[in-house]
């Protein structure tokens, strides 16, 4: 079996200057994909899109880690950045607000069009000095994954034997960089924290200089059965909506619900129990319309 | 296809990411297109793994990864609590340090 290993390795070992035809499709395929998200992510205006398209990109350039050899780093790819790393940034999105808007204003004069050539010049350098490079033909990695077995045994003799030290270090840093967001997320309470019956007496206070401020409960969203979603304004007896039951932050988002297209309930002619008090006046203007 | 097409997108990926660095304001976005530069960068290490039939460039890709990891801890910290002060993500409004 190990000959049997050995001529596969020696067959596959050998110099490679063109790829098969599924990596071809897939690398066309892909690279278009991660272009175009990397795109996105530069000019979407929301930091949700712009997070989605980086997750694009991320997933692309897993398959192309596998593609080329590099299977245990393709999986840590998926895990580590688009599972770990994206779902901090969007944690952090949620934490400061998804709305934040961006200044479209600029700072600095023509910083944005001189900031787009200095790109294009930069990728044109670059670009030329890969296509300048003498590149030569590629050894793939089929034999150095064969060494010792797998992918993943090879990796480790490389990590654990050469770059032991560097692994070591690694360690010290994300120890230190997990005490130095503690650090920098911690906050001092200078302050003791109100207690209900001095807040309340702080609101009767602040009533009795202006007689706006609401001291009672606010209203509650969602009246409807079909509707009461916390989004939903609730209604008062007059039949207008209260903007003072729903969130302040999610009236922020924006696109309010609006619920002139539910069915409001009209005053019902000539019944005196079920309505209450109510209709009653309604139904007077009608007869004397 | 030459594998050393690999290297172009890598080249064309951390481009963008650079132009983005540039052009953004907000300070979360801009760390995203720092992480597409680190990943662009894993991108060509790994190419030139598979150039030079050694995996000593899928070693240096993880150490990326785990400075990465590193990185986007602190730095999102610091994006909220400059949040928390200046009720601001925009790059241009943290300019204390100028003065």
């Amino acid at each position: 079996m190990s000959a049997a290993v050995l001529a596969a390795s020696t067959v596959l070992a050998d110099p490679v200057t063109s790829t098969g035809g599924g990596e071809t499709f897939l690398f066309w395929v892909g690279s278009i994909i991660s272009v175009l998200g990397a795109l996105g992510l530069i000019f979407s205006k929301k930091a949700v899109h712009a997070a989605l398209c980086l997750c694009a990109v991320m997933i692309c350039l897993a398959l192309f880690y596998m593609a080329q050899g590099a299977v245990f780093l393709g999986i840590v790819q998926i895990v580590v950045y688009t599972g770990a790393i994206m779902m901090l940034f969007l944690f952090v999105m949620m934490l400061i607000g998804v709305d934040a808007a961006e200044s479209l204003t600029e700072s600095i004069r023509g910083q944005r069009w001189s900031a787009v050539l200095v790109a294009v010049l930069f990728g044109a350098i670059l670009l030329g000095v890969f296509a300048h490079a003498q590149l030569g033909s590629f050894a793939g990695t089929d034999a150095a994954n064969a060494a010792a077995g797998g992918n993943v045994p090879s990796l480790a003799h490389v990590l654990f034997a050469k770059y032991y030290w560097a692994f070591e270090v690694s360690s010290a840093v994300l120890i230190t960089s997990a005490l130095g967001a503690m650090v920098l997320a911690h906050r001092e309470r200078v302050t003791a924290r109100k207690t209900q019956p001095e807040l309340a007496a702080d609101r009767f206070k602040r009533y009795a200089k202006d007689p706006t401020v609401i001291v009672t409960p606010l209203p509650s969203p969602g009246v409807y059965a079909q509707h009461n979603a916390v989004d939903i304004p609730a209604l008062l007896p007059d039949g207008s909506p209260s903007e003072l039951s729903v969130n302040a932050t999610l009236r922020a988002h924006g696109e309010p619900r609006d619920i002139r297209p539910l069915p409001v309930p009209l005053p019902r002619v000539g019944s005196n129990g079920l309505n209450g008090g109510g209709p009653s006046s309604d139904h007077s203007e009608e007869v004397g319309a | 296809m030459n594998p050393a097409n690999y290297l172009y997108l890598s080249a064309i990926l951390f481009t963008l990411g650079a132009l983005g660095v540039l052009v953004r304001r907000n300070a979360i976005v801009v760390f995203m297109c720092v992480e597409l530069m680190l990943n662009a960068s894993n991108l060509a290490f790994v190419t030139f793994s598979r150039m030079h039939g050694k995996l000593d460039g899928q070693v240096i890709a993880f150490f990326t990864m785990v400075v990465a990891a590193a990185e986007v801890v602190v730095g999102l910290a610091i994006i909220i609590t400059v949040f928390r002060t200046r009720r601001s993500a925009s790059v241009d409004d943290a300019n204390l340090l100028k003065y």
